[in-house]
């Protein structure tokens, strides 16, 4: 934190908040948009765009002096993958049901 | 830093926002937030469950779940959003203020988050009611018409599909919303600590994890809105 009072981030953090609120409109559009199969693509991405954002520069983990604490991040995102990637091996190739 | 460049135990023993059992308020600081984020892990794994058994029937009922999901008001969802947002900009800037040293800005900030969590509470209850009135409640009065699905001529959704998107829908969004409730109660005490001065630049860990909180809250409902709210509004 103390790196942090020689700057001010309060530019950082209304670009930020200006880039999460295009993020929405964007996604709202791009709902309206017939892209086949990749309606759900583009949501997710820009959804995660967004939530990345907050992270990062919100939640301060891009400035986070403590290792330990982007690495329980990296081990929140890795079981969460595990809880839906192992389970969709399964569900989705269920093709004989 | 602290002011005090002593580096004596005297010193440290009286610094009072400095707990004993921490070597420096780095540390101190790191240590709560290190807490705070492996609370955060245990969410994600909450929430996960919940979006693992959408993902699920979202695959196995696609048609249904669009037929759904097309009776819920996306301005309404899109305001919500936007309003989730104004308000980690108000976090972000009550943290900043604690940070500095700014009263005024703090006990603002804090204020302005809680009406903004409030308003996004009320949008909320306007949308379940609409959806009791409209009775897309799932359980015994339940009903919805059978439209065409999108894509499938001569398919039509199943009510009972189009029952446990709802389910999952209220589920979801009710947790979301219990959420945002505690997060509240959290900022309302902020406010008061914020009132009576507590914050100081060397201690204002309550700030920033409760903050941690509220933008975790924020980013659940960014997954939220396209995955109820979005997903087939294509022609």
């Amino acid at each position: 934190m103390s790196e942090h009072s020689k700057s001010s981030p309060l530019p950082t953090y209304f670009v930020v908040f200006l880039a999460l609120l295009v993020g929405t409109a964007l996604t709202v559009y791009a709902s309206g948009l017939d892209l086949a199969r990749f309606n759900a693509a583009v949501a997710l991405t820009i959804a995660s765009i967004k939530a990345t954002l907050v992270a990062l520069f919100f939640m301060h983990i891009k400035g986070a002096s403590e290792k330990l604490t982007k690495l329980v991040v990296i081990g929140a995102l890795f079981f969460l993958l595990l809880l839906l990637g192992l389970t969709m091996t399964d569900y989705a190739t269920r093709l004989w049901s | 830093m602290p002011d005090s460049s002593a580096t004596g135990l005297h010193a440290e023993a009286h610094d009072p926002a400095l707990l004993h059992h921490f070597a420096e308020p780095q540390q101190q600081r790191d240590a709560a937030s290190l807490g705070m984020w492996v609370f955060l892990a245990t969410e994600v794994m909450f929430f996960g469950g919940l979006f693992l058994a959408y993902l699920v029937y979202r695959l196995k009922y696609f048609g249904d779940f669009g037929a759904a999901s097309k009776t819920l008001d996306v301005r309404l969802g899109a305001t919500n959003t936007a309003v989730l947002i104004c308000s980690s900009l108000t976090v972000v800037l009550a943290v900043w203020a604690a940070q500095t040293a700014r009263r005024t800005l703090l006990i603002g900030s804090l204020g302005l988050t809680m009406i903004l969590g409030l308003v996004f509470l009320g949008i909320k209850g306007v949308e379940y009611n609409d959806k009791f009135v409209e009775h897309h409640v799932p359980g015994a009065s339940f009903s919805f018409e059978k439209v065409p699905i999108p894509g499938h001529p001569r398919q039509y959704s199943d009510p009972r599909h189009a029952q446990l998107f709802f389910s999952l829908y209220f589920v979801m969004t009710g947790l979301h919303a219990l959420h945002m409730i505690i997060g509240l109660g959290i900022f309302l005490w902020l406010l008061t600590m914020a009132w009576k001065g507590r914050f100081t630049p060397e201690w204002h860990t309550p700030v920033e994890i409760g903050g941690l909180y509220w933008h975790f809250v924020d980013i659940i409902w960014i997954y939220l809105f396209p995955l109820l709210y979005l997903i087939d509004r294509h022609p």
